[in-house]
């Protein structure tokens, strides 16, 4: 059974000039162990599907649909249920470290108080605990920085201690929403390196968040592309690099720049703007950006369609390898 | 810090003394003199009074002398109250005004934060309305208004009752001849508190650290007592610096229906009645209360935010 089992997710956002649809009929499901991929542009729904899971939607967002952890349904959950799983069994590392600590607590009271919460720990017992969790993330002079400030430290080292406040309680399910968008390259391979051992070494599952295709290749089992707040296309890491079947995917592909490709030097786009979320198009969202566009695809939206070894799409078109 | 404190003390001091300077050539600047009376002085009388004041010598001369007997500590003699030296009418009256200045900002402080917080958890709820809309109504009805329809219901309209409180009388300062005075005073700081506080919450309940915070499962009272509130604090303290300077010295229009022998109406009376060193006596306390106030808040803030860095 899948630890995390998103069904036919909808969220919305009541706003003063309509509804935003920001996430529609999604499903996705994380199994222990596994690190699932989420990719897509700006605006596709992915943080939101998640923000959703964690029961941090903004106070004009709604939820509509399932969200089985571990079998129980957290749609509709009360503060106090969500407070039990919350930073306990699934927790979340958001994009921006350098806002994310709070700036007037020491970072030793930040981690302290996770498991002074949820596992009652003395703060003596909860202070050991935190500085063997920052040594883990390999923290240098780890003893130190418990009594410092979140501005003390580097941004690197401050999405460190999120990464070791987030594995506090053990928790079977981990949210990465873009934990290296912020950082330098070096210090994203090494944040990569602390997940990837994550993953490995405690068998939790991870959900990576990324407009990154280079970090999915390196760190997810399976991706979920999504366009519009809807999945288009999903399936393991290898078949959706060497065969992607979706034209939105290929086109994301296309769009990364490779060390190994003859064309070096042209940067290919994907023409045209995403969708305003409050007026999406008819049939199929992507079509109007589509080069393979037919008739159909502006009036009939394409299903996700399973089409063998965990692959599916959503897409009229029988794309095959190029 | 010690030493951020010591240097703003420092330059406190060229400061008051600019203010001093300005004040006093404005004060002689301005048309009339201490001794205009309705009746007319005969000049013989007049002219005697001027030379017992110094009124006679260069401004130039009198502005030296004045800050020469400061530099001793002496206000020198009240114009108006002729038996007072300035030193003498502010000891016995800023005590009072103080008292019931601190009073009032203590009570500002316990009512006008909690709802402000309140309102910002309840943000759009008609919980958020009334008390802006109180809070509202606090800011924009003035005290003189205000405090006759206190005194109309609670020392008129409950005579004879329990809930009856005085008004007008000073007694020595007993509790119950302050209450009125008192609340008073505080309701434009309740009002002003509830509304600073509550959008300074709404901005902090915003920031990602808090976010953070509810993605650790901690219960929502936790999320806004130990990571919002204070950042939330931040503005408070800022505009409770030069407000509790005010308050300290009294307000005319209070101690004058309420019949308080603070003062407050010092400002005021001695402006008119051109009584140079009672007027400069009062500007003097009022801009030292401030300049302190200031260094007081920028000490706070250190403390709500270890960003803040003394040097
Ligand atoms: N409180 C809100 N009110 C209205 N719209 C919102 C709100 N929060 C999010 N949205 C909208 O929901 C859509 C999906 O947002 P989401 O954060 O999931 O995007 P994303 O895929 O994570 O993008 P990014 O890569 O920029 O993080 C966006 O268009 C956003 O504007
Ligand atoms: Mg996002």
């Amino acid at each position: 059974m899948p630890i995390l089992d998103i069904r036919n997710l909808n969220v919305r956002f009541a706003t003063q000039d309509g509804e935003v649809s920001a996430v529609n009929d999604v499903s996705l499901s994380v199994e222990k162990g596994e690190c699932l991929g989420i990719v897509g542009e700006s605006g596709s729904g992915k943080s939101q599907t998640f923000m959703a899971a964690m029961g941090l939607l903004a106070a004009n967002g709604r939820a509509n649909g399932e969200i089985l952890f571990d079998g129980a349904n957290l749609v509709g959950a009360s503060e106090d249920a969500f407070n039990t799983v919350r930073g306990n069994r699934m927790s979340m590392i958001f994009q921006d470290p350098m806002t994310s600590l709070t700036p007037h607590m020491k970072i030793g009271r930040q981690l302290a108080e996770v498991l002074v919460h949820h596992r009652g720990a003395s703060v003596v017992e909860a202070r050991i605990q935190s500085l063997a969790m920052l040594k883990r993330v390999q923290i240098p002079e780890a003893e130190r920085r418990l009594d410092m400030y979140p501005h003390e430290l580097s941004g690197g080292l401050r999405q460190r201690v999120m990464i070791a406040m987030a594995l506090l309680c053990s928790p079977e399910v981990i949210i990465a929403d873009e934990p290296t968008t912020a950082l330098d390259v070096t210090v994203q391979a090494q944040i990569l390196d602390i997940i990837h051992d994550v993953k490995e070494r405690l068998k939790t599952a991870v959900v990576l968040i990324t407009h990154d295709l280079g970090v999915v290749a390196g760190l997810a089992d399976r991706v979920a592309v999504m366009y519009a707040g809807r999945i288009v296309e999903v399936g393991d890491v290898g078949s959706i690099f060497s065969d992607p079947r979706h034209p939105y995917t290929k086109g994301l592909l296309a769009c990364t720049p490779r060390l190994d490709d003859a064309r070096q030097g042209i940067m290919t786009t994907i023409q045209g703007q995403p969708p305003n979320l409050q007026r999406l198009p008819s049939g199929c969202s992507f079509h109007p950006r589509c080069s393979y566009a037919a008739e159909r695809c502006a009036n009939e939206r394409p299903a996700l369609e399973i089409y063998g070894q965990g692959r599916a799409r959503a897409c009229f078109k029988d794309l095959k390898a190029a | 810090m010690l030493s951020f404190v010591a240097r703003r003390l420092l330059i406190a001091i060229p400061t008051l003394w600019a203010i001093i300077t300005v004040c006093f050539f404005l004060m002689r600047a301005a048309p009339g003199g201490p001794f205009d009376g309705e009746a007319p002085v005969p000049p013989e009388i007049l002219a005697n009074l001027r030379a017992a004041y110094h009124l006679d010598k260069p401004v130039m001369q009198q502005y030296i002398s004045y800050i020469a007997d400061l530099a001793h500590g002496n206000f020198g003699p009240s114009f108006k109250y002729k038996d007072f030296t300035v030193t003498e009418l502010i000891a016995q009256g800023f005590p009072i005004s103080a008292q019931n200045g601190l009073s009032a900002i203590l009570l500002a402080i316990f009512i006008g934060v909690p709802f402000g917080i309140l309102a910002a958890l309840r943000q759009n709820s008609a919980s958020d309305y009334s008390i802006m809309g109180v809070a509202m109504t606090g800011i924009v009805v003035p005290s003189f208004v205000m405090a006759p329809i206190l005194i109309l219901i609670f020392a008129i309209g409950l005579k004879d009752t329990p809930f009856q409180l005085p008004a007008g009388t000073w007694e020595g300062g007993a509790i119950k001849h302050r209450i009125l005075p008192v609340f008073c005073l505080s309701l434009v700081y309740i009002a002003y508190l509830a509304r600073i506080t509550r959008a300074s919450m709404i901005e902090a309940l915003r920031q990602n650290y808090v976010r953070t915070a509810r993605a650790k499962g901690l219960p929502f009272r936790q999320v806004v007592v130990r990571h919002a509130l204070k950042t939330a604090l931040v503005p408070v303290v800022t505009f409770l610096g030069p407000g509790i300077a005010f308050l300290l010295t009294g307000s005319m229009v209070i101690e004058t229906i309420f019949q308080l022998p603070g003062i407050g109406r010092y400002f005021v009376q001695g402006a008119l009645n051109r009584d140079y060193t009672l007027v400069m006596g009062v500007t003097i306390l009022s801009a030292s209360l401030i300049i302190l106030m200031n260094i007081v808040v920028d000490v706070v803030y250190g403390f709500l935010d270890p960003r803040v860095r003394y040097d």
